[in-house]
């Protein structure tokens, strides 16, 4: 810190990652770095590890080899205070919402905050009213059990507690999987308008096309074990790779990419 | 950690208490104002009633920082505010947020204790009933199998078998042994100031056999056996295996149910056996410490001590704990719903209703067989 960087850090580096299960080599000397504000597409084919390595970011697995850094440190660096402390800069909406079910909606998402240990009451209550209105959801659903919401409420909620403690970096698993077109798009729109708002930096994993062209400011490749391209969608259309080919070259892929375009 | 006492952690304080008014500086954010919480919270307290508030030198303003903001301001905008245009849509957002406040926990009333007794007594209507028809669904799946008598799940009951049967053997070998011992320890105690050594056999054989052996394995089952029961079926239903299932045309109480009725049935009596067995030879190693009993006489004497009605009754006893003891863990197993608290409460109940049903059959057993196989 002490040193002053010409350009700020990247929000997530990634160097060298080589991640093995068993014998099926996953990801081998993977490179990614994340610049500030970014809303950032993680793509690729299923079970080329989209999922473990936003997980490596989150540092609930750790790769074999490589170093995953974040805000211009490592995962793993410093005190557990600091450690600590870096772990809520970031927020993370699971697959399946990860809300704990023996909370109401509203405990869910002060969760967080109470776990602090220093935000009263009060404070908790307004911010609780807050999140909910920032993922557009009524202040009577606190009083709710996540078994009790649908699926889309279920998305929202956790993605309220994600923003609890106003995190810098937003991480997104699959997050309008299991959503109908309606309320997906729906989810597009609440979390670009929170990423204006904010100035968040998004990480997404997404299977989802429309989702994908309405909201990536860049997309990553990830293929044969490794970052494929990482750019915006239009340069990323024009590398010649047989899984780029198949991923957008479909006949509705290309009408979900005109659709962004003309609507955006 | 914790306060500094008020002193400034910085040259300049985020709080700034001027003649001209208040001065915020620096970043007001939950991360940076976390360490020093109550300090600013006490400053902000400190700030007079319609000072003039200017935030020009407030480089980040998060939603937290807002909320602390319009909390200090008695949630109202400052007659004062010198602020930038963005700042005063954060403050504006949580204005907006905390204007429609929570809805409150509802209180606890007297309408509430008459609607949690009739849910209570609704509940348990509720389990008689489903218990009862899962029995009778077991019943007609019997009816089904004794006539398609292809359709047995004999690979289910096999595996149960294995998982409840075998795999217990060491567990309750451990803890029958034990207990034989303790108990032949503290009878040969009693015993010995009487001189009535012989009848140690009498008291261990009867009451092993007859009592303790199905009612101790009754126990271990139960915990050991009826919860893994319960949670399977419990995370089956949270996976929605159990509706995959029944899309596919399987019988859930054919498929899941009752092959763990069955095993359960024919595996307790044969761990009852085990169990009682070892017990037995546990009381009488400590027979033979404390008594110099020797294991010949101990055999020797066994029968004449204990009628074999006694064995048939332990038996029988243990067919109808495993039978009740399956019967309860999968009842409750399929009332899990798909929450974390439902499952643990479910398998819970399972357990703690397995035991106390399984003592309360002994004390009717006990009632039903008190004329036979006792020494006149």
């Amino acid at each position: 810190m002490s040193t002053r960087q010409t350009a700020p850090p990247p929000v997530v580096a990634l160097c060298d990652i080589v991640t093995r299960f068993g014998d099926n080599l996953v990801h081998d000397g993977l490179d990614l770095d994340i610049g500030a504000g970014e809303i950032v597409a993680l793509v690729g084919g299923s079970g080329s590890g989209k999922t473990t390595l936003l997980r490596h970011i989150i540092g609930l697995t750790e790769p074999a080899a490589g170093s995953v850094r974040l805000f211009g440190e490592a995962l793993h660096a410093g005190s557990v205070h600091e450690r600590l402390a870096r772990q809520r800069r970031f927020g993370v909406l699971f697959q399946q919402g990860a809300l704990f079910s023996a909370f109401t909606v509203g405990e869910n998402i002060a969760f967080p905050l109470r776990e602090l240990g220093v935000v009263s009451e009060d404070e908790i209550r307004d911010l609780v009213a807050l999140k909910l209105a920032m993922v557009e959801m009524e202040a009577s659903d606190a009083l709710l059990m996540p078994a009790e919401l649908s699926g889309g409420m279920v998305k929202r909620a956790a993605l309220a507690r994600a923003l609890a403690l106003e995190p810098e970096l937003l991480l997104l698993d699959e997050p309008t999987a299991g959503l109908d077109p309606d309320r997906s798009a729906s989810f597009v729109r609440l979390i670009l308008s929170l990423h204006r708002e904010l100035g968040l930096t998004v990480v997404l994993v997404t299977h989802d096309l429309d989702t994908l062209a309405a909201m990536a400011s860049k997309v990553a490749v990830l293929a044969d074990r490794r970052i494929l391209s990482y750019a915006s969608i239009e340069d990323t259309l024009r590398v010649d790779h047989p899984f780029i080919e198949r991923f957008f070259g479909g006949a509705h892929g290309r009408r979900a990419l005109r659709h962004a375009k003309e609507s955006g | 950690m914790g306060p500094a006492g008020g002193a400034p952690v910085q040259a300049r304080d985020v709080v700034e208490l001027g003649p001209d008014g208040i001065r915020l500086n620096g970043d007001w954010t939950l991360r940076a104002l976390a360490a020093r919480l109550p300090g600013v919270r006490r400053r902000l307290r400190a700030a007079p009633a319609g000072a003039a508030w200017s935030l020009t030198e407030v480089t980040r303003l998060d939603s937290f920082g807002a909320t602390l903001l319009w909390q200090a301001w008695g949630r109202q905008w400052p007659a004062s505010l010198d602020a930038s245009q963005a700042q005063r849509e954060v403050i504006e957002r949580v204005a907006r947020a905390a204007a429609k406040p929570l809805p409150a926990m509802p209180g606890f009333t007297v309408i509430d204790a008459v609607v949690l007794l009739g849910s209570v007594l609704i509940g348990f209507v509720r389990h008689v009933r489903d218990f009862v028809a899962l029995l009778g669904q077991l019943f007609l799946d019997l009816l089904h199998l004794l006539r398609h008598p292809r359709e047995w799940p004999l690979l289910e009951i096999s595996a149960n078998v294995h998982k409840v049967g075998v795999k217990a053997m060491p567990v309750t070998a451990l803890v029958g042994f034990l207990i034989g011992v303790v108990l032949s320890y503290l009878s040969a105690l009693q015993l010995k100031t009487f001189g009535a050594d012989v009848f140690i056999v009498n008291i261990l054989g009867l009451g092993i056999i007859r009592e303790l052996g199905p009612v101790l394995v009754s126990v271990l089952v139960a915990g050991r056996s009826g919860s893994a029961m319960t949670a399977q079926l419990g995370v089956m239903r949270v996976t929605e295996e159990i509706d995959a299932l029944a899309a596919m045309g399987v019988s859930r109480s054919l498929r899941l149910v009752l092959p763990k009725v069955i095993a359960l049935t024919l595996a307790m009596p044969l761990l009852v056996l085990w169990t009682s067995a070892i017990a037995l030879l546990g009381g009488w190693v400590s027979a033979w410490v404390e008594l110099d009993l020797s294991f010949h006489y101990f055999v020797e004497a066994l029968p004449e001590a204990v009628p074999i009605a006694n064995l048939y009754i332990g038996l029988a006893k243990g067919a109808v704990f495993g039978l009740l003891i399956a019967l309860i863990a999968c009842h409750f197993g399929l009332r899990v719903q798909p929450n974390t608290e439902s499952l643990s409460s479910n398998t819970t109940a399972s357990v703690v209703s397995a035991i106390t049903v399984v003592i309360l059959v002994d004390a009717v057993f006990a009632i039903a067989t008190r004329s036979i196989g006792l020494p006149a």
